[in-house]
């Protein structure tokens, strides 16, 4: 049995834009997009440039647009698809090469919102924290840096300077963390122009979450927390 | 080519590599500390740890009682010094990532909970539900990005270390995006580049773990000792390696033949332990080596079921209720459904043995330094000695931590007051190596990198695997041998400079097959079974102390062949003793 898999290929050394080239993949139940790329540069094309590791949803660097939806190649297999399918470049990214997107944005926004914990005790021992207190944060802790929510998103696509989902839910991951005392340190960042009001309630970003953390939910959250700030009445909409 | 200069360079993003950048940092502050990694940090493996971290922790263990596991796990290859140091300074690491926000799960009074463990007489092993090496990971990356001090350099990777009169110069780069060579000059190098679990076919690692750092060393003269255990983790989803973590059977996850018998009772690891009851070191509990031995005598003996071709038994996990799997398990639940197509919680798990982890590494000293002055090695790159012949489960995410904080403080105490750089050595070295990489680029070829890797990989299954013989090894030593002649002759078809994949495939092969050369001729000098080298030739068998208690030094010889030299173990307050496990280690104590 086999696929057409058609692949957006973007080489900035000879390219002025991406084009589609069309690959024959054997499959069986189990094979994945992830396989099938790497069958395409194994046995047919070793040029063809794609970023993976893992192989079970849990690094985040294999990323891809699967017919225009955001998907995580390894966790994302032929038998769930038609006769073809398209692959290309994550949405909103500069293109490096190929299926390879510059991440870069990402981390700056990652960056931005003090996604560490901020306390200053000098204690030796574990802090206490309840499985309820754990239980608040825990969602938003397992973020993996995949990129797919920023992908979905149409405002980060409208304006890159939009902190995006996944920044947003890793700095709600750490105001909601029963140890940390850095949400003041955090709320500019979220109240900002490029904050939690740019969002637009789509919610594509939780629909395409590999990791189903509703990251429309944390950025609401976040809008709740910013409405009670006491900036509102400065950055309200 | 750029010339960058920097105080210490970190080779690889993983937890040993951001625990040594971060301790650094903080101890130096003013330091230009240079972390560079061939992926984002993120990616590295450390994301892929599944099951949790060691240390004592309740009031009834004891750091004696864990080093006892420790020393007895490694089959009595472990350093003895090494695992004290280790063991007393683990809790205060874990503690330490506490405080750096990790979500370590929790008691119903807050406290740390800590669960069950293969090899481990006690509960002592911290734990983020199933995800603990991601969290870790994460905890640690986001950590870091409070230093100013840490200047990541992501997607570079390394083609060789610069090096002059035994004194590390820096590091010869490439950068991915834009195929540019960088020497990167410091004094101070730390490999923190990861272990080499895809030189063989069926394994649980990401596509990253080629081995890299462990040749950069070696082929400037550092020693790689016990290379010859490599661990197999007893429970790998079929076909693809995908991890399932020992802490299902810490759960009370049991382990079925074909006929749904619990077979390890019959390999020195009962009496049968009641559904539901878990015992320490019983059964399920017992160490991985033991683990992955009873699946190949099963398989031998006919009892194994199949899987789309592949032979298993199965994870039987119904019994623990959707609950306690959704709360303690979820991972595991998730990569069942996705890739076997199996629901835990209605069906027994298919799993087989797959290559894990290796044991081995650069030798280094207490502090991660190498025989190369400024050259340090830590994490599963390195043999600073707490594994032994077999790791015990839970003992390698604390060793990132321990060693890596041990690493980045005496780099950053003993950085020379002033620039001690030698731009000629290393710009001369650099440009040979320029030169060199030019030389690989050429016309498509009948083999390619994909094929000789294949070829790599069958072989090492098959000559180095769970069980070996002679004649095996004899086989597999050829076929890599034949596999870097057809290397050396094979070109690189992809010229572009941007995300070169297949030069960057080829660079990893080539590092990985010195890397499993060294496995396989440690492993035919060794003629006994210890841990995981179990061999099947007569007389070979047992655990030979009068003969085979040291570590194997692996060195590059100067006609490219392996040389083989023998240190002794140091041992201080556990003398070899039987290794045994279930009730026989009970009748023993």
């Amino acid at each position: 049995m086999e696929k057409t898999i058609i692949i957006q290929r973007y080489n900035p050394e000879q390219d002025q834009a991406p084009s589609a080239e069309r690959y024959q993949v054997p499959f069986d139940h189990s094979t994945s997009v992830l396989d099938a790329l790497l069958y395409i540069q194994q046995q047919l094309d070793p040029t063809l440039a794609f970023r993976w590791s893992c192989r079970m949803a849990i690094c985040g660097s294999c990323g891809v647009m699967v017919n225009k939806i955001p998907k995580l190649g390894c966790k994302t297999f032929l038998r769930d698809y038609p006769a073809e399918l398209t692959i290309s470049a994550l949405d909103h990214f500069p293109i490096e090469k190929d299926l390879i997107s510059d991440m870069a944005v990402f981390l700056d926004h990652l960056q931005a919102v003090k996604p560490y914990l901020i306390n200053d005790s000098k204690n030796t021992e574990p802090h206490r924290q309840t499985p309820a207190q754990l239980k608040k944060y825990q969602k938003f802790s397992s973020c993996i840096n995949c990129g797919l929510c920023y992908a979905a998103c149409p405002q980060f696509g409208l304006n890159p300077e939009f902190l995006g989902p996944a920044a947003i839910v890793t700095a709600q991951r750490y105001n909601l963390d029963s140890r940390d005392q850095g949400k003041a340190q955090r709320m500019p960042q979220l109240n900002g122009k490029n904050g939690v009001w740019a969002c637009t309630f789509v919610g594509f970003c939780a629909d395409v979450c590999p990791k189903h953390l509703d990251p429309a939910a944390a950025v609401n959250q976040g809008k709740v927390a910013s409405a009670t700030d006491m900036l509102i009445s400065i950055f309200k909409p | 080519m750029q010339v960058l200069t920097t105080d210490i360079i970190v080779v690889g993003g993983g937890g040993a590599g951001l625990r040594a950048a971060i301790a650094a940092a903080q101890i130096r502050p003013d330091a230009r500390i240079s972390l560079l990694s061939k992926v984002y940090p993120m990616r590295s493996h450390t994301v892929a740890a599944e099951g949790g971290a060691a240390a004592v922790t309740l009031a009834e263990d004891s750091l004696d009682a864990h080093f006892q596991d420790t020393v007895a796990g490694s089959d009595w290859l472990a350093d003895q010094l090494v695992v004290e140091h280790f063991v007393k300074a683990a809790y205060q690491e874990l503690v330490q990532l506490e405080h750096w926000g990790c979500p370590w799960s929790r008691k119903a009074d807050g406290s740390i909970q800590v669960r069950r463990f293969g090899g481990m007489k006690t509960e002592r092993t911290w734990f983020a539900a199933d995800k603990t090496g991601f969290h870790i990971l994460h905890t640690l990356f986001q950590t870091s990005l409070q230093y100013p001090a840490i200047q990541r350099l992501d997607e570079f990777f390394v083609l060789d270390l610069l090096v002059s009169e035994q004194q590390v110069l820096g590091v010869l780069a490439l950068q991915l995006n834009s195929g540019e060579l960088f020497q990167i000059l410091a004094p101070k190098v730390i490999l923190a580049t990861g272990g080499a679990g895809r030189l063989f076919h069926y394994n649980t690692n990401g596509g990253i773990v080629t081995g890299d750092g462990m040749a950069l060393a070696y082929r400037h003269g550092v020693a790689l000792r016990d290379m010859e255990f490599v661990q197999y983790h007893p429970t790998g989803l079929p076909g693809s390696g995908i991890l399932i973590t020992e802490a299902a059977r810490g759960e009370g996850g049991i382990l079925l033949n074909k006929d749904g018998y619990r077979y390890l009772q019959d390999y020195g690891l009962g009496p049968e332990t009641p559904l539901g009851q878990p015992k320490n070191k019983y059964m399920e509990l017992g160490p991985r080596d033991k683990l992955s031995q009873a699946f190949w005598q099963q398989q031998q003996a006919g009892l194994t079921g199949d899987y789309q071709g592949h032979a298993v038994v199965y994870l039987d996990l119904r019994h623990l209720g959707a609950q306690k799997l959704a709360e303690r398990l979820p991972f595991i639940c998730e990569l069942s459904r996705s890739y076997v197509n199996i629901d835990p919680v209605q069906q027994p798990i298919p799993i087989r043995p797959a290559v894990h982890y290796t044991m081995g590494g650069i030798l280094t000293d207490l502090h991660g330094e190498t025989s190369i002055s400024g050259l340090y090695a830590i994490g599963e790159c390195a043999s600073v000695g707490l594994h032994g012949a077999n790791r015990l489960g839970s003992n390698s995410l604390t060793e990132l931590l321990v060693f890596g904080k041990a690493a980045g403080e005496h780099a950053a105490q003993s950085l020379p007051p002033t620039n001690t750089s030698q731009p000629t050595a290393a710009n001369i070295q650099a440009q040979s190596r320029q030169l060199q990489l030019a030389s690989l680029f050429g016309a498509k070829q009948q083999h390619s990198v994909a094929s000789l890797r294949k070829a790599m990989t069958l072989a090492m299954e098959q000559g180095c695997g769970i069980y070996r013989d002679d004649a095996g090894m004899q086989q597999c030593r050829s076929t890599l041998l034949e596999l870097q002649q057809q290397l050396a002759k094979l070109k690189v078809s992809d010229h572009s400079k941007v995300f070169n994949t297949e030069l960057i495939q080829y660079l990893e092969l080539s590092f990985g097959l010195d890397v499993a050369l060294t496995i396989c001729e440690s492993a035919l000098a060794r003629k006994e079974s210890r841990g995981a080298h179990q061999r099947l030739d007569p007389g070979l068998t047992q655990r030979n102390d009068q003969d085979f208690l040291q570590h194997t030094l692996a060195y590059r010889a100067a006609d490219g062949r392996v040389a083989l030299r023998y240190q002794p173990v140091r041992i201080t307050s556990l003398p070899p003793a039987a290794r045994v496990y279930g009730a026989a280690a009970k009748q023993g104590a």
